[in-house]
């Protein structure tokens, strides 16, 4: 079942409001590199007791940042990348967003580069 | 049940029947979905397949599960490389004057290309949708 607290036009910034606590982008993070992780695997991972990180998964299930998935008795968390598509829908015009993604590929292939000179 | 890999949802102002026509019936898809159609009768064990505007087949499959307009589970693979067959579920719940839809894209093969194609694709598909049903007007989701 999902939260009723996305539903209604606030479900904007109950986004922006998941999303402004550096803890809550951790957790975005870990399902990011590994989707689909149980409250315990989350745990694992991150320097929160695991009441925190409940009652952030809580938040970011409400912003439905976080989808669930049931298996068998198993809970297992996804990240739903859809409200945040959401919100670069509103301000990124059509014709920007090629030359956005090209820009940012830039800066991630100059970045990388620099951090593996430095590793040699 | 193997865990699946992708896992989408959003809440749309819209009635389960409008959203599931929304997916199944070409002259909607065509609003929101690049121009793109999804071909079916949507009966269980039929065949379905993904059309770009030149009637190409981008994806096609076989209709597995056909509950409307609650649930829809079809078979997925692109024409050209059948072997990497990966699995969609929609599904679709009314939540008070709101209609949840779930996407869940699992059983992708090991070393699927598939699922890094359609991680980019969903999102922008899904919020399409939710644009053309409450506004009349889908967005544009390639970035030619």
């Amino acid at each position: 079942m999902q939260p009723f607290g996305c539903v209604l036009s606030d479900a904007m910034n109950a986004v922006f409001k998941a999303l402004a606590d550096e803890s809550r982008r951790k957790l975005l993070d870990q399902l990011h590199k590994s989707n689909g992780q149980t409250l315990g695997e989350l745990c694992e991972h991150l320097d929160m007791t695991r009441q925190a990180v409940t009652k952030h998964l809580l938040l970011l299930e409400a912003a439905n940042l976080v989808a669930i998935v049931w298996r068998g008795r198993e809970k297992l968390h996804y990240l739903n990348p859809v409200p945040i598509h959401e919100i670069s829908e509103r301000w990124i015009g059509k014709y920007e967003r090629h030359r956005l993604q090209a820009l940012g590929d830039l800066k991630k292939g100059l970045e990388e580069n620099k951090t593996n000179k430095k590793e040699k | 049940m193997q865990k699946p890999k992708l896992v989408y949802t959003t809440f749309i102002r819209t009635t389960p029947k409008k959203l599931w026509a929304a997916i199944t019936k070409p002259e909607f898809t065509r609003q929101y979905w690049g121009e793109m159609t999804n071909v079916s009768d949507w009966k269980r064990g039929s065949k379905w397949e993904h059309h770009n505007p030149e009637n190409e087949v981008w994806i096609t499959g076989k209709v597995l599960e056909s509950t409307p307009p609650k649930r829809l589970v079809l078979s997925w693979a692109d024409p050209d490389d059948l072997a990497d067959k990966s699995r969609v579920a929609f599904e679709i719940e009314a939540i008070e004057d709101m209609t949840c839809l779930t996407v869940t894209h699992g059983s992708f093969k090991a070393g699927s290309k598939m699922a890094g194609k359609v991680s980019r694709g969903w999102p922008r598909v899904l919020s399409s949708m939710k644009t053309f049903l409450e506004t009349g007007k889908g967005l544009n989701i390639f970035c030619k």
